[in-house]
């Protein structure tokens, strides 16, 4: 019934479709100067594109989006991950805009990634695919427009990992997008942000079932990367939020068992997102992503002002009072280094309690932000 | 002035947009939501940005369609360099800053000229306040009580050109003004708002 009715309002059934480019001899190079090819792209459009393609909306996801943003696929639960942003009347609105998703590379949710065929084996490439970096994400989807006629972009937005891809759009490629949307993001992984990844794909590689990125076909290292995810879960949300969601509520017992079976909540809650993400994402993939992530350093001298100057579009930057994966600190460095090179830039610390996942929930304060800015743009371009 | 006055009912924003040149690049330091700045943007063609630390002033700038970056004004000034805009205004905020005399030099700095905007703290109202009832004046551009004032500095038009001279500051234009217009006699008794043009080579 509900869904039903979410339906109507919203975009209803759309589909993920594929683009193949980068054909052998024209691999795309990548940045560790690994070559790579054929590569195919998983993406999603919602919208009509204009006659003159000058409303193009390019959205890029985190860590473990994929293509699927918006709308419902048959048989779905859930709609796309940020389906309360993009739709009929909503902050990228659908009657406006040509919007598009596109699922990055290193994935598994059907772009070429370690999981992926290699076509010169007949295998997966498991640990043979190359390590893949944010700019290495942001040339595929360059290839990806480029073979969809794309030459404009009105604006590229996206959080957390989708935020590095938006920063890496704006000085990669600064003649073809106008705006740029970073949300709850950095220009650099700190150590901080390294260690916590680190961990993660530690576990991942310790789980005897890794075999070494060689488990295709056989037994998955579900215990290593669930353990990742929870870890990843608790960077994600806050003190608050979680004592708000959890406390320290029991599952149905009123005391502790005094063994190590899960007593609260929050065990819970957390084996349950570990578990459930082992069905959906591949522990190889989130061994490249995070690395990618951690590579990702706007400024590699240190001189972020100057890495920026090459930016020519407009920026909006949202962050979040809580969020400590991604601290306001770091987007108010952006806004900085954007001032001196006289860019125009917007900033709004948007206060939430929901930590880092405020990107995926703080529907109102962004949407309010997102859809007046894109207006702004969209009236300077015809002016 | 008088056409200006259709536009805008308030008369501190219609003496600013006389002030300011069109065309020209703005740095509204505690634009609140944005009223002048889109008043600025519509009237003179300006290129203009804000500061502002209220988060929902922030939304109502970004719906008015301006450029503003959500932060403190005596922290954010630092990011720019010099002589960037052609003006920046501190209306009725340097009252609210922690180190005013910073945030002045600061924006001379970054503004070839600054438009200071300062509720006067003498006017005659708040002297038969102060004087007759023996009380801490509370006005229709002071209302605050001691209590909940955002205001951490309580001067006069006076007091603020005595600290241009002090600061070799030069004042190009000073103008005082009441709800009805601009006072022409004795504006540190009369007038509610002191407006001050500045620059300083």
């Amino acid at each position: 019934m509900k869904k039903d009715i979410i339906q109507k309002e919203g975009l209803g059934t759309v589909e993920t479709k594929y683009a193949t480019f980068a054909e052998p001899p024209h691999e795309m190079v990548l940045e560790s100067g690994a070559k790579l090819g054929p590569i195919t792209l998983a993406y999603e459009t919602y919208g009509e594109l204009n006659k003159d393609k000058s409303n193009v909306v390019l959205i890029v996801h985190a860590l473990s989006g994929d293509a699927h943003a918006a709308g419902w696929h048959d048989g779905d639960k859930h709609p796309g991950w940020w389906d309360n942003m993009i739709g009929p009347g909503k902050a990228f609105d659908t009657e406006k805009y040509f919007i598009i998703c596109s699922n990055v590379i290193g994935g598994c949710k059907g772009s070429t990634g370690p999981a992926s065929i290699n076509p010169k084996t007949g295998k997966p490439y498991g640990l043979s695919f190359p390590l893949i970096t944010i700019r290495d994400m942001v040339q595929a989807q360059k290839l990806l427009l480029d073979q969809m006629g794309i030459k404009k972009i009105l604006a590229v937005a996206g959080g957390s990992m989708g935020g590095q891809q938006v920063l890496k759009w704006a000085i990669d490629y600064p003649e073809m997008v106008r705006s740029a949307i970073p949300i709850a993001t950095t220009t650099r992984h700190t150590a901080q942000q390294i260690a916590l990844n680190e961990v993660g794909r530690q576990a991942i590689m310790a789980d005897p079932d890794w075999q070494g990125g060689d488990y295709y076909g056989k037994t998955i290292p579900a215990r290593g990367l669930a353990l990742a995810r929870m870890i990843g879960h608790i960077t994600y949300m806050s003190d608050k939020s979680m004592a708000e969601k959890f406390g320290r509520k029991l599952i149905s017992k009123e005391k502790g068992g005094f063994d190590f079976s899960q007593d609260f909540e929050v065990e819970n809650y957390l084996k349950y997102r570990g578990d459930s993400f082992v069905q959906r994402f591949d522990a190889n993939s989130y061994l490249y992503i995070t690395k990618a992530l951690d590579y990702f350093d706007l400024a590699e001298d240190g001189k972020l002002t100057d890495a920026l100057r090459k930016a020519k579009a407009k920026f909006l930057i949202i962050a979040f009072t809580s969020d400590w994966l991604y601290p306001t600190y770091q987007s108010k460095e952006i806004v900085k280094a954007l001032k001196a090179n006289d860019i125009d830039v917007s900033f709004c610390e948007v206060s939430s309690d929901y930590g880092h996942d405020a990107f995926l929930v703080e529907v109102e304060g962004q949407s309010r932000l997102i859809k007046h800015f894109l207006a702004r743009v969209q009236k300077e371009i015809k002016a | 002035m008088d056409n200006s006055q259709k536009i805008t009912n308030r008369v501190d924003h219609a003496v600013i947009l006389g002030l300011i040149e069109s065309q020209s690049k703005v740095l509204d330091l505690g634009c609140g939501d944005g009223e002048l700045l889109h008043l600025l943007s519509r009237q003179k063609s300006v290129r203009g940005t804000g500061i502002e630390i209220d988060e929902n002033a922030i939304y109502k700038c970004i719906e008015k369609g301006l450029s503003v970056a959500h932060g403190d004004i005596d922290s954010g000034l630092m990011d720019y360099s010099d002589k960037r805009f052609d003006y920046v205004i501190l209306n009725e905020s340097l009252q609210q800053v922690l180190h005013p005399e910073k945030v002045i030099l600061e924006s001379l700095r970054v503004g070839k000229k600054v438009i200071v905007g300062i509720p006067n703290f003498c006017q005659i109202g708040a002297r038969f306040q102060l004087f007759f009832q023996g009380r801490v004046p509370v006005t229709k551009e002071l209302p605050y009580q001691w209590y909940d004032t955002p205001n951490l500095r309580f001067l006069s038009i006076k007091d603020f050109a005595n600290f241009c001279k002090v600061k070799n500051i030069t004042i190009e234009k000073e103008v005082g003004i009441d709800d009805r217009g601009v006072v022409g006699i004795l504006p540190n008794l009369f007038a509610n708002l002191g407006i001050f043009l500045l620059s300083r080579n």
